[in-house]
């Protein structure tokens, strides 16, 4: 008899109604040194029996290991708590009770098998130990811009060591050059003086800030917590430990000369915002041409953005500092005529209200249209051609000057395509054939403008900067959290992140100090960040028995594991999101959790109790649900008391990605009929929380699927559905179907053999 | 960072008070995080998807809610509403009513109430488009997982739940309670309601029952909302094939709201594809004034656009009507291109109704905007403003919103404990 295993039935909530508890209790009096069962296991008196157990005051065994088998573990998580002790939820209440017919045999062999399945988790599992490290709490700030100099001021200001690294001469970036900045108080129609000097001198003489100029970074080691920066100054080059990084590299304007097709060069009047600024900056604005103020001025929107051809993405900015331009060229010519040629006025929120006050100038014309040509005239003014506007299908507008309000380019780096640009390098080096050769200079070329790009040089296996997701922008994939970084405690913000305006880059700035904060201080605790924040628990690698296949190393979506030159896994915690992706690639069964591992699952589908070969009615069928998404799905269903095959039986895990395709073989080995699971969408517009996990599994299912059909099993017996945790009303049917399906091929023939 | 002696306190459990409780505490902070209704989530968990990737608020939402199970560190009101704050040594006082719920922690959500409740009330969690019990859960997902009762729905004298309920969860004396709560630092994150479409009976909003706002159409759409998820009329249950969107309904107006709602482009654009999804055939016309998906959102609104049966037409709106001929409801707008005027025959006329700040109920030293959003001025150290009760706008800016307004209120609490 396992000492400590303490089992606490509850009969509840329908759960005494759908099946013999008694007899439920009776299955696991063998496995345990206490076995309760209580009417109300959460009220005072359920949870007594509990407390008791665990204190053992009444005499009997201590118990240290729980198994509670009542409602879903996502409820009553606060009455259930047991520090330092064991504790394995068994949902008798969503999955059982609430979704099978009361009564039924079947309905009790579910539970049964579900009880048994949580007495062998419980009995594996172990308490994981908190790992305490030495930690540095430094935040590393790349970018002396806006965003870069907010994020390094409010992380200073919450008491946090910064270094800034700045890769130009000066502080500032940008709107250090800028005649104004537009801000967010009411009335929503002002503008603030531009530039950043006040900013840039607090932060200057910030004692907690260190400031390092002209400065590139060459290399970053370790891992959040205990990352060694290398930089190199004019000075020489400084080495520092720091915990978390703050990307904020900026954005650089489109490149005009590529707008040709809208004036760009045909004459020193045709100029972009950027210019403009610099001229409203420097004194006025003026036609470049003769230096006088401009009479009719053409602000020309989206020159370069919303274009397949150059920018496909909105820049966000344009139209708010066209807004802002205008009153620069009324200062300079109160009488001047300005025209602004739109797509769609971006103004969004309260900044209404600064539009407004520009629309309601007799001398300012907003029209939608489309400019075709820009082009002098001959006598020292441009024409600019519009169609499709409300000034008629072709309109012509005679200008002296003409604004190329052109968008941003993120300042980023994309590592996974510069790792990808170094394998094909080293490819065509080492090619064995000459096609082999072929496609890898092939590759190299396509990839070659990543090269020297570098800006973090992070030592991770998968490349040396963030990835990007779309357009260069290295921003989250996910609504819920525009934090959520592929490199745990590494964020971008301001505009290397998403095009934004001043006001926004500094408010995302704090924003993303916040979460460099955060990163440290979990690391400090030895905790998991967000999606498995608070998660102790850590993997453990049995490395005598690794075989250098390198499939934990690649398929990390989160590059926490680094490789030595043979290719042995080199584990680093404080990157680790404990997805266990990694668990479920490794086929040697050698990465494990104390709390979540390979033999623990196995023996739990062991632990099933597949009917004999004379119950050809009967089947079992495995079934892997997600955790975050799946599960919670499955317990809306037994809520709304929707019915399913009473023939499942569910196994939530980490992530799909978690999956061992070992548990898909024993599962098979012990006569299971059919295996699904089920898993969050992937694909471009994934739903993954560990990016690659569901895609990944299904993957590995289809190899599976070939080795099933080597051992004369039927393949179909496999099978992957990808579901959100929104779509729970589909989710019986679901299961029904493929119970069916599974009864339509008949029983596993290893059945035969038990 | 150690521990502190005063949480930071959060107003409204939606998306940015819950990102900020969740990630001060994350840091180490003690949050009291205050909600005025039964249930947090705020109003995405009355979403059916997010733009632009389609994808279910309830998979966000499940994450946080995960995460605020597994933290001591954060507390949690429920029908609780702060009446005062002001401000001492070290922090503030805020005052909050928390008003009954009328069922307990002893609750399991078993549902004997509900099969036992004589009462049936319009849901407002639907907007009236179903109707739901007195005792109810506040949605199938809900957190905390807990029944409540709206005594007001109640019948007179009625005790059917409280001897059905066989745990002793339902107390319908309860009263409303008092608590002050003391917190180095606030953040407000009250969040939005939709403009109240009564006031837009030019579009026809109350005079025909197929005039529907963007919010009752997001129900319409969740599989948890009246019709389970399906794109009906509400007047008779049928499919509809001409689907109209009248952008800017309230917003950009200054007869309603003189600003921009910032969202209602992206969400109507996310709208037509759940008809395209369900009514393959219809034909979906949006008429605009500009068309705002800033940013990658660019990306979104190309590949609606490109979709079969849907044309934009920047043109405002004017009225809607019934044809006397066909009987359909019939959008009546100005071409602002063309300048001419056009009508379009619609089976079913979504308003993209803006957003309006919470802030009616929120005590009055807290600083508003001339349209009602929060606008505290810059010299207050220690009260911070999230989300749309700031500014209207889409989830992920509120979430970063959210982040930095917890990071301005844990510098708080580092200074609070330098002065300790």
């Amino acid at each position: 008899m396992p000492e400590g295993l303490g089992v606490y039935i509850c009969s509840g909530c329908g759960i005494g109604e759908a099946v013999d508890t008694q007899a439920l209790a009776n299955s696991a009096r063998s496995k345990a040194v206490s076995v309760q069962l209580h009417p109300y296991l959460c009220g005072p008196e359920g949870r007594k029996l509990i407390e008791n157990d665990l204190a053992a005051t009444n005499g009997g065994p201590k118990v240290n290991r729980v198994v509670i088998a009542a409602c879903s573990p996502r409820f009553k998580t606060d009455v259930f708590r047991y520090p330092g002790v064991v504790v394995e939820r068994v949902n008798l209440r969503e999955h059982v009770a609430w979704a099978q017919k009361a009564g039924d045999e079947d309905t009790l062999a579910m539970a049964r098998d579900y009880l048994a399945i949580g007495i062998v988790k419980a009995q594996k599992a172990l308490v994981p130990a908190p790992q305490k490290a030495e930690i540095s709490k430094k935040i590393l700030v790349v970018g002396g811009g806006l965003a870069g100099l907010t994020a390094a001021l409010e992380a200073a200001r919450a008491g946090y060591e910064v270094l800034l690294v700045e890769k130009e001469a000066q502080l500032g970036g940008f709107l250090a050059k800028t005649r104004k900045r537009l801000t967010f108080q009411p009335p929503y129609e002002q503008l603030a003086d531009g530039g950043l000097g006040d900013k840039i001198q607090q932060v200057l003489y910030h004692p907690r800030i260190k400031v390092l100029v002209a400065a590139r970074i060459r290399r970053i080691s370790g891992q959040p917590g205990q990352f060694d920066v290398e930089v190199e100054t004019p000075e020489g080059r400084v080495s520092d430990r720091i915990g978390a990084i703050v990307l904020a590299t900026g954005w650089k304007p489109y490149d005009a000369s590529k707008l040709g097709h809208l004036g760009y060069g045909s004459s020193p009047d045709v100029i972009t915002n950027v210019q403009l600024e610099q001229m409203a900056a420097n004194g006025g604005v003026r036609r470049p041409s003769n230096n006088q103020p401009p009479r009719d001025v053409v602000f020309i929107q989206c020159a370069g953005s919303r274009d397949p051809q150059h920018l496909p993405y909105c820049s966000s900015v344009c139209c708010l500092v066209t807004l802002k331009q205008i009153q620069y060229v009324r200062e300079a010519s109160p009488e001047a005529r300005v025209y602004v040629i739109y797509k769609d006025m971006r103004a969004p929120a309260q900044y209404e209200r600064l539009y407004r006050r520009l629309q309601d100038h007799p001398l300012n014309f907003f029209a939608k249209g489309e400019v075709t040509g820009v082009e002098p005239n001959g006598n020292g003014k441009l024409r600019v051609r519009v169609e499709n506007s409300l000034l008629g299908p072709t309109a012509v507008i005679e200008a002296d000057l003409v604004v190329l309000a052109t968008g941003m380019v993120p300042n980023s780096a994309d590592g996974p395509a510069i790792r990808a640009l170094r394998d094909a390098m080293i490819a065509a080096e080492k090619a064995e054939s000459e096609a082999q050769r072929f496609e890898a200079i092939r590759r190299v070329e396509e990839l070659r403008h990543h090269e020297g790009t570098e800006i973090l040089n992070l030592d991770y296996r998968q490349g040396p900067d963030l990835p990007v997701l779309r357009h260069g922008f290295p921003d989250s994939h996910f609504i819920c959290f525009p934090y959520e970084t592929r490199r745990t405690a590494i964020y971008a913000a301001g505009t290397v992140r998403a095009p934004m305006e001043g006001v926004r880059a500094e408010e995302d700035a704090a924003g993303a100090a916040m979460k460099a904060i955060q990163a440290v201080e979990m690391a400090v605790r030895g905790e998991a960040v967000h999606p498995r924040s608070g998660d102790i628990s850590v993997p453990e690698f049995a490395l005598q028995r690794c075989t250098q296949c390198k499939r934990c190393t690649e398929e990390c979506p989160f590059g926490a594991l680094n490789e030595d030159e043979k290719g042995t896994p080199l584990y680093q915690m404080f990157r680790c999101r404990r997805c266990g992706i990694c668990m479920g690639a490794c086929p040697e069964r050698i990465i494990n959790f104390p709390d979540y591992s390979v033999d623990m699952i196995a023996s739990a589908i062991k632990a099933i109790e597949v009917p004999d070969s004379f119950q050809e009615d009967k089947f079992r069928l495995l079934v892997f649900m997600c955790e975050n998404d799946a599960y919670p799905a499955l317990d809306i269903v037994g809520y709304q008391r929707m019915a399913y095959s009473p023939f499942v039986r569910v196994i939530p895990v980490r992530c799909l990605g978690s999956v061992n395709m070992v548990w898909v073989r024993e599962a098979m080995n012990c006569g299971i009929d059919g295996v699904l699971m089920v898993g969050c969408k992937y694909g471009e517009n994934y739903q993954c929380h560990y990016a690659t996990g569901s895609e990944l599994a299904n993957t590995r299912l289809a190899n599976m699927r070939e080795a099933l059909q080597r051992m004369q099993i039927e393949p179909e017996r496999l099978r992957l559905v990808q579901l959100s945790i929104d779509e729970y009303h589909k989710l019986p049917q679901v299961l029904n179907e493929f119970a069916e399906y599974v009864a339509q091929l008949g029983m596993n023939p290893m059945r035969e053999f038990l | 960072m150690p521990e502190t002696r005063l949480p930071i306190a959060v107003i409204g459990g939606g998306m940015a008070g819950m990102t900020a409780a969740l990630e001060a505490a994350e840091a180490g902070a003690q949050v009291v995080l205050i909600e005025r209704e039964p249930a947090l989530g705020g109003r995405v968990a009355q979403l059916a998807r997010y733009f632009p990737k389609l994808c279910p608020p309830s998979c966000g939402l499940e994450i946080n809610f995960r995460r605020i199970k597994q933290n001591p560190r954060i507390r949690i009101l429920t029908r609780a509403r702060v009446e005062d704050i002001t401000a001492q040594p070290g922090g503030y006082r805020l005052t909050v009513l928390v008003e009954p719920r009328y069922v307990n922690q002893a609750c399991t959500a078993c549902g004997k109430c509900v099969e036992v409740c004589p009462a049936e009330v319009p849901d407002p969690w639907n907007y009236g488009l179903s109707k739901r019990r007195a005792v109810y859960l506040p949605y199938p997902a809900a957190f905390p997982f807990q029944f409540v009762i709206d005594r007001s729905a109640c019948l007179s004298g009625c005790r059917a739940c409280q001897d059905a309920c066989p745990y002793g969860a339902i107390e319908l004396t309860e009263q409303p309670k008092q608590e002050v709560i003391e917190a180095a630092a606030v953040i407000v994150a009250t969040g939005w309601s939709p403009y109240d479409a009564s006031r837009l009976t030019h579009l026809g909003f109350g005079r025909f029952p197929d005039v529907i706002t963007n919010a009752m159409m997001e129900r319409l759409a969740a599989p948890d909302g009246p019709t389970g998820g399906r794109i009906v009329r509400p007047s008779d249950g049928k499919e509809p094939r001409s689907v109209v969107f009248v952008q800017c309904a309230g917003s950009r107006d200054e007869n309603h709201l003189p600003y921009c709602s910032s969202v209602c482009c992206a969400a109507s654009l996310k709208q037509a594809t759940y008809v395209r999804e369900q009514c393959p055939d219809a034909e979906v016309t949006i008429f605009y004034i500009d068309i705002r998906t800033p940013g990658r959102l660019e990306d979104f609104y190309q590949q609606v656009l490109n979709g079969d049966r849907i044309r934009l037409i920047k043109g405002k709106v004017a009225k809607v009507e019934r044809s006397a001929e066909t009987g359909r409801l019939v959008a009546v707008a100005e071409d602002a291109l063309s300048g001419r005027k056009l009508t379009v025959e619609a089976d079913l006329i979504v308003l993209a109704t803006g957003i309006v700040p919470n802030s009616q109920d929120l005590p009055p030293v807290l600083a508003r905007d001339p349209f009602g959003f929060l606008a505290i001025p810059p010299s207050e150290k220690g009260i911070y403003v999230a989300g749309c009760v700031r500014r209207p706008e889409e989830v992920a800016a509120t979430v970063q919103d959210a982040t930095g307004a917890a990071l301005r209120a844990y510098q708080c609490l580092v200074r609070s404990l330098a002065h300790a």
